[in-house]
């Protein structure tokens, strides 16, 4: 059940990635409780410290808020949702582009890439 | 009341001659949980003993909350010694009772449960049990004291990898790190490095770096493992 992380960075920035990847794909619904930092901490094989800072960070950004005597929550603003999102979106894709400039793959055959990827599923390109 | 929870000065210990603590000043001043680490025979053991009061310092001072350590800082320590501590003949349900009797702060409730969650058979002998059975039953004695203080000298060494798992998390699931203070020793760096809040190398007797851990991987951006390999090599 433990996360595994790369020890190189900190490990409360990658909680954070992991529980915004949560919120992006549905899997903490806006609006339901957190676990409470103990919980967490056992969960994630961490340690209490840094799952407060985690949720500290969250709350600073706004996509967590606390509630006196009741827990952490995550926030029903879809606003903050949609925004995660988006930036979350925008660095998966700069990391795709970056591993097939890596690759040796011009811009135009990027998009090229991507455009068949998205037509074999069927769907329209925007 | 700020006083640190573990503070040494200049402390030295030799075995008939042999420096196992040489000159060592450190302390371990907030709550939370902190890694001894160091190779076999750095000094790890001698210095949670010398904390504990087991051993006494040859040179120099070791203070615990402020106070300079005796037999009586049992009171506000919990240590987990690295033998086999507990009475073979006892089984788990008498070792809770000696230890509260032994021990006021000791929380019989707290110990009970945990054995249970653990699925410990308490009325086995101790003798009689497993190897990873009995090093759950004796961490879970020392974590039902409710002290600022808790010394587990390699809590997870010789066990397989799912006690050792089990044993972490109880370990941050009792803790109130708030307000105690517990020091972990090993050399299974890797595997505590989550966990810690605050790490210390020890090599020949000597502290070689004392530092917060997020602090380590923020300002050098290299995990716990890496910075000893450096430090220690």
């Amino acid at each position: 059940m433990a996360i595994t992380f790369d020890h190189n960075r900190p490990i409360y920035l990658q909680l954070k990635e992991k529980m915004y990847g949560d919120i992006c794909s549905g899997e903490l619904l806006p609006g339901s409780r957190l676990p409470s930092v103990r919980e967490m901490a056992v969960q994630a094989g961490v340690n209490p410290n840094t799952v407060s800072r985690t949720y500290m960070e969250m709350e600073r950004e706004g996509a967590v808020e606390s509630r006196r005597g009741q827990g952490t929550f995550v926030t029903e603003n879809s606003d903050v949702i949609t925004s995660l999102k988006k930036t979350a979106a925008e660095e998966e894709t700069r990391r795709l582009v970056n591993v097939l400039r890596q690759y040796g793959y011009k811009d135009d055959e990027i998009i090229n890439l991507l455009k068949t990827e998205i037509h074999v599923k069927g769907e329209q390109p925007e | 009341m700020n006083e640190p929870f573990i503070k040494t000065g200049g402390l030295s210990k030799s075995y008939r001659g042999k420096k196992a603590l040489d000159n060592v000043t450190v302390s371990i001043d907030r709550p939370g949980i902190t890694g001894l680490i160091g190779p076999n025979g750095s000094g790890k053991s001698t210095l949670l003993k010398t904390a504990a009061g087991l051993l006494r310092p040859g040179k120099g001072s070791v203070t615990v909350l402020g106070e300079p350590v005796s037999r009586q800082v049992a009171s506000r320590v919990s240590l987990l010694a690295e033998v086999d501590s507990l009475y073979g003949y006892q089984t788990p349900e008498e070792a809770v009772t000696f230890f509260s009797r032994v021990f006021p702060d000791f929380s019989s409730e707290k110990a009970a449960s945990l054995l249970e969650k653990l699925e410990i058979d308490s009325g086995t002998e101790i003798k009689n049990l497993s190897k990873g059975s009995r090093a759950r039953v004796k961490i879970a004695l020392t974590l039902a004291r409710d002290v600022p203080l808790l010394l587990m000298d390699e809590p997870l060494s010789g066990l397989d990898p799912i006690v050792r798992e089990e044993i972490l998390g109880m370990i941050i699931s009792c803790i109130d790190i708030s307000r105690q203070a517990a020091v972990i020793s090993t050399h299974e760096v890797a595997e505590v490095e989550p966990f810690l809040d605050h790490v210390v190398f020890i090599r020949n007797g000597k502290i070689l770096l004392s530092e917060n851990v997020e602090k380590l991987r923020e300002t050098k951006g290299k995990s716990v493992v890496e910075v000893m390999r450096e430090v220690l090599s």
